[in-house]
């Protein structure tokens, strides 16, 4: 995968996450123009199409796009399906995650990416350990910090 | 209400269903968004791990800008707050730093420019706090700077933590690795992080990360990423028991495999191994790693993909084993699903996607591919419209393997269905391209036929390829040269805007070069012509052919020379002014054909609107045109008016131009040998000097023959050679004898560069500016040279670095500076590499350095030079050569040559005034070498005399050798 994207139907960029390395002048421009791209395409027509030299998965959930751009030998379902194990998990861990959560808390969902998906592949598709991990780090820094408190009050 | 403005994303299909978690979500979206968009903006209720609220408060500033000013307002005062904050004097604890750190992430996500806080984002990253450390190695992921000094932190703090052993710090080092994945992080990490991956004692979260960093770091830099013993124990990972590190090896395998294919060989037999498990386990075996009741998914993804890296495996019984799991993957598809959920099917169809490529890659068991063309037949009438697009584009490879051709061409009625009935255009397209790889002679007329037809209504988008498709096609598989024609004009009827130069350039190539069709094409442009409004680009095909071969239709009187003329004149007015330079040139043509239509002609060629156009193009072919068919006899218009010999073989330009078009990988192979519509090639020599007869024949610019490998078509021919094994370049000399005794001028010159030298000579010193100008209007890529000499001749590349691309038409200069030690005979080599097209193109120039550039002009009387030359008188001294003239003897001439060759004209010295005598020194680092010559020239014989005298035999022979090639 080269780059995964999150955008509203506004065309308000959510998330973003590059796995080549580009300018940010660049990063812009290809933005832009998928952007305009995906949400120029009706509801019903199908998920795939051929951008540039690169195959684009994108699906819809409410009102957030998820647009991967994929390379000629890449799976366009399983990419799909990774979008959809990536919403899954951001559900579960937010609790029936909306579009603010992601915005009130970006920086929880570009670490959860980074526990699911590492350099554009799948890093680890069980959603047991991926949410572990997260949960793991969370409990790590709320312990700390109570230890922190206590130390103060003593 | 709440649901104003949401739509209910997923299908009804899932509507049925009991909602369960997952599937809550959007709907959940929806009420969240709602409440946003009628402005009850509300915090979500989430604050998992620490919720910053300064963060929050700024964030909910932000989404309740009403413009954009305010938005920038509030964020530059967000900014000059942070950055007091930063400067100030008072220590910033933790929580503050990573609560500005991320407010500034968060302005650099909105798409503004941030130029600081990256110092306090390493803080962070040292920081011992988890959350601190995160959020640092989040600001430095995305936010890449390659500040030098921050790198060396940034890499101090990685370096630590992956020290650390804690499994937790080591997957965050490991994941920045990967997000940046810069050289700088690959030169210090990447030999450390294999031993990581092997290490027994490893986490198995921690390998995941370092397999997938290595990754990252072997695509981006993959000569710092050592091979070695750790390679062969990264296979064995593909047996590890946890199914997620087994997901990330095999990534890791795959791209290591593509690049090194013998050193991971031994993953064939693990990666079987493993697919064969995964498939035959029941659903519930593999726990979580179960996706909707389908086994690992993407692990089975990923190991089909490890295993199109090979041929099918040679030993037996894993060749058997292989493919008892492909047959199983395909019956499982006729299984009725185990749930109605789209996942559950996309992510049972996605392996099966792959098996299907696995097995098309193999392209060696009958049978499974033609279970995979039908399968992929099923899905074609599918009601997912995913399905069918990937059935399409997934078929277009099956066609080209000669076990399931047929099999595929069962499909057309569906396909052309597709093509007309398909909503989506991206469909569509993938229907053109599977119907333009099932093509064949047996039913090319059928498939052209349809696709001109959807012509008539197709998108824009895809006009302009399916137009080369169409030409393409008609032109490969005609049987009958009229049906070639007839598609041709259709084409043009249909789709004139859409027809590029090359689709008309190639049917006038193919009517001229086929005799039986010249008649049959001058009456159907003829009738084509009849309608009142007709594309441009049919009145020069009509325009063309007429002019050739009007004659063979003139003897009826509908199509009479008069009316032939009076048809296309009536066009003249209407069109271009290329057009109407070529519809003159047909005149000039009919002049010769149709002497009755002569007078009528000239009064138009006479006319003030031609004699005195404004276009000087046209103008002068009127003149020109009218004089020649005033003073010359017929004989003599009959010569230079001649009809057109036969082109030369060469490829389509057409297929040229849709390899640019669709880059070379992505065509379907095509038979070259059936490319033999032209006639024979033996007239390209005659071909070139009949055009030249005429003064400006505007049919040979039109055709544009003698600048035939164009970009397009050279790019063609490299396309079509291996490319693995690159014939030797020869080196480029064509230009380096005439700066012996010049020092500027273009060295060399193709359809895609030029390069221009000017060069300073002092003593033993050279300095050589070279030019490299791009001719395209395409950029080239990767774009670098390099100077190669002998051992006598320093040179060196001062300014190495040369941009890596060259804008279309831009000029890139470089400065060679050179040396000479010794004499010498062999000239440095410029080696250029660059890509255009996504061609790499690869040029040598033998850079002209010549002995005589490092002359130093010596002035002498008659006395000296003459005692000078007595005292080399050693025969191996001197040498001698008589030559006849190459060009005009003149004496300016010479004198200016020989100066240029770099010695002294000596004046007066030569008792006879008809020789030119000449002295200088070589410099050269080690001695120097005084020259003394003279060229003694007979205008009767056109002969030459040349002597030179050195104190080096070596010297006087080049020097003659050099300066003889030059008169």
């Amino acid at each position: 995968m080269q780059f995964m994207l999150l955008f509203s139907r506004q065309g308000k960029l959510r998330l973003q996450k590059w796995y080549v390395p580009l300018s940010d002048k660049e990063k812009k421009k290809i933005t832009r123009e998928l952007v305009q791209t995906v949400l120029a395409r009706k509801p019903k027509m199908c998920s795939f199409l051929e951008w540039r030299d690169l195959k684009v998965v994108y699906k819809r959930y409410a009102s957030l796009y998820f647009c991967c751009a994929i390379e000629d030998q890449d799976n366009e379902l399983i990419t799909l399906e990774i979008i959809h194990r990536y919403v899954e998990l951001l559900d579960k861990y937010f609790g029936s995650v909306c579009e603010l959560d992601i915005i009130f808390n970006f920086e929880k969902a570009y670490f959860i990416l980074d526990e699911f998906l590492l350099g554009g592949e799948a890093q680890e598709t069980s959603k047991k350990n991926v949410l572990k991990a997260i949960e793991q780090a969370d409990l790590l820094q709320e312990t700390k910090e109570q230890k922190v408190k206590l130390s103060i009050l003593h | 209400m709440q649901h104003y403005g949401c739509r209910q994303p997923l299908n009804s299909k899932e509507e049925e269903n009991p909602p369960t978690c997952m599937e809550r979500s959007p709907t959940q979206l929806c009420c969240r968004l709602a409440r946003d968009v009628t402005g009850i903006s509300k915090m979500p209720a989430v604050s998992k791990g620490d919720g910053m609220r300064g963060l929050a408060v700024f964030i909910s500033d932000i989404r309740n800008c009403k413009s954009k000013e305010a938005e920038v307002k509030r964020i530059n005062k967000e900014l000059a707050n942070i950055r007091s904050k930063f400067k100030g004097d008072k220590a910033l604890d933790g929580y503050s730093k990573k609560k500005y750190v991320c407010k500034l992430l968060f302005i650099f996500l909105l798409g503004h420019d941030i130029d600081f806080g990256h110092m306090e984002a390493v803080n962070l990253l040292s920081s011992n706090k988890y959350t601190e450390k995160q959020i640092g190695y989040l600001f430095i992921s995305v936010l890449v700077n390659s500040n030098s000094d921050l790198i060396s932190l940034i890499n101090n703090g990685i370096k630590n933590d992956l020290a650390s052993r804690n499994p937790t710090f080591m997957n965050l080092a490991l994941h920045c690795i990967a997000n940046v994945g810069s050289r700088e992080m690959a030169e210090a990490f990447a030999s450390q992080i294999p031993s990581i991956l092997v290490a027994g004692d490893t986490m198995d979260s921690v390998k995941q990360s370092a397999a997938l960093c290595l990754l990252r770091l072997n695509r981006t830099s993959p000569d710092l990423v050592p091979m070695g013993e750790w390679t062969a124990r990264v296979v064995h990972l593909l047996n590890d028991q946890h199914l997620g590190v087994v997901t990330a090896a095999a990534s890791l395998i795959t791209t290591l495999a593509q690049k090194s294919p013998e050193d991971f060989k031994t993953s064939i037999s693990l990666a079987v191994a493993r697919l064969s498990r995964i498939v035959t386990s029941a659903s519930i075996d593999l726990q979580d790693y179960t996706y909707y009741f389908v086994a690992a998914p993407w692990l089975s993804v990923k190991l089909l993909r490890l295993l199109q890296c090979y041929p099918p495996p040679e030993d037996a019984a894993l060749r058997s084993r292989l493919t008892e799991c492909l047959e199983t993957i395909l019956n499982k598809a006729q299984e009725p699903p185990k749930s109605k959920k789209v996942q559950h099917s996309n992510a049972k169809n996605a392996v099966l996607f792959e098996a299907i490529a696995l097995i098309i890659h193999h392209d060696s068991e009958p049978t499974l591919l033609v279970r995979a063309c039908n399968q992929l037949g099923q899905f074609l009438q599918h009601r997912e419209t995913n399905l069918r697009y990937l059935a399409l584009e997934s078929m277009c490879t099956l066609a080209s393997s000669e076990f399931s051709h047929e099999a595929v061409k069962t499909h057309i009625d569906t396909v052309i269905n597709a093509l007309k009935t398909e909503r989506d255009v991206s469909v569509r397209q993938r229907a053109v391209d599977l119907l333009y790889a099932m093509c064949d002679r047996s039913n090319a007329k059928q498939i052209v036929a349809e696709m001109l037809s959807y012509l008539e209504n197709a998108d824009y988008s895809i006009r302009e390829e399916m137009v080369l498709k169409v030409a393409i096609l008609a032109e490969k598989y005609a049987v009958d040269y009229t049906w070639y024609v007839d598609t041709i004009l259709n084409l043009i009827r249909i789709a004139g805007d859409y027809v590029s130069e090359e689709v008309w350039y190639r049917v006038i190539q193919i009517v001229i070069n086929q005799d039986d069709v010249q008649g049959y094409a001058a009456k159907t442009v003829f009738e084509a012509l009849q309608a009142p409004a007709c594309h441009e680009n049919l009145v020069k095909v009509g325009g063309y052919i007429l002019g050739e071969f009007g004659n063979l239709i003139a003897g009826d009187s509908r199509s009479s020379p008069l009316v032939q003329f009076n048809l296309l004149h009536s066009k003249f007015h209407l069109c271009s002014v290329p057009t109407r330079a070529l519809l003159l040139s047909a005149y000039i043509k009919f002049i010769n054909l149709f002497p009755e239509v002569k007078a009528t002609i000239q009064d138009v060629l006479r006319s003030d609107s031609q004699l005195r156009n404004a276009d000087v193009e046209l103008q002068q072919r009127a003149i020109e045109y009218l004089r020649l068919s005033c003073i010359a006899s017929t004989d003599i218009l009959a010569t230079v008016l001649e009809e057109m010999p036969p082109f030369p073989e060469r490829e389509s330009s057409i297929l040229a131009k849709l390899k640019k078009k669709k880059g070379p990988g992505n065509l379907p192979d095509i038979d070259d040998t059936r490319w033999n519509v032209n006639g024979s090639a033996e007239h390209s020599e005659d071909t070139e000097s009949t055009n030249k007869v005429t003064p400006h024949h505007p049919f040979t610019d039109l055709l544009n023959l003698n600048s035939t490998p164009s970009a397009g078509a050279s790019l063609l021919v490299d396309v079509l050679s291996d490319i693995s094994t690159p014939a030797p370049i020869t080196v480029s000399e064509d230009n380096f004898s005439r700066f012996v005794c010049k020092n500027n001028g273009v060295i060399y010159e193709d359809q895609l560069l030029q390069i221009g030298l000017k060069a300073e000579y002092r003593q033993n010193l050279g300095r050589i500016y070279v030019f490299y100008g791009n001719k395209t209007s395409t950029q080239f890529l990767s774009f670098s040279s390099s100077v190669t000499s002998s051992d006598t001749l320093k040179t060196h590349i001062l300014s190495t670095a040369v941009d890596p691309t060259v804008d279309g038409g831009a000029q890139l200069q470089q400065v060679v500076n050179i040396e000479c030690l010794s004499d010498f005979t062999d000239a440095p080599v410029l080696d250029i590499q660059f890509r255009y097209g996504g061609t790499l193109q690869k040029i040598a120039v033998k850079l002209p350095v010549m002995l005589n550039k490092f002359f130093q002009p010596t002035e002498m009387t008659s006395q000296d030079f003459f005692q000078r030359w007595k005292q080399l008188g050693v025969p191996q001294q001197e040498v001698q050569t008589i030559f006849k003239a190459q060009h005009p003897m003149d004496t300016d001439v010479t004198n200016a040559k020989i100066l240029g060759f770099g010695v002294a004209l000596l004046i007066g010295v030569d008792p006879n005034p008809a020789n030119f005598v000449g002295a200088g020194v070589i410099h050269t680092k080690n001695t120097q070498v005084g020259c003394l010559l003279r060229l003694e020239p007979n205008t009767q014989a056109q002969m030459y005399r040349l002597t030179l005298r050195t104190s080096r035999e070596s010297v006087s022979q080049r020097l003659c050798d050099l300066l003889s090639d030059q008169f």
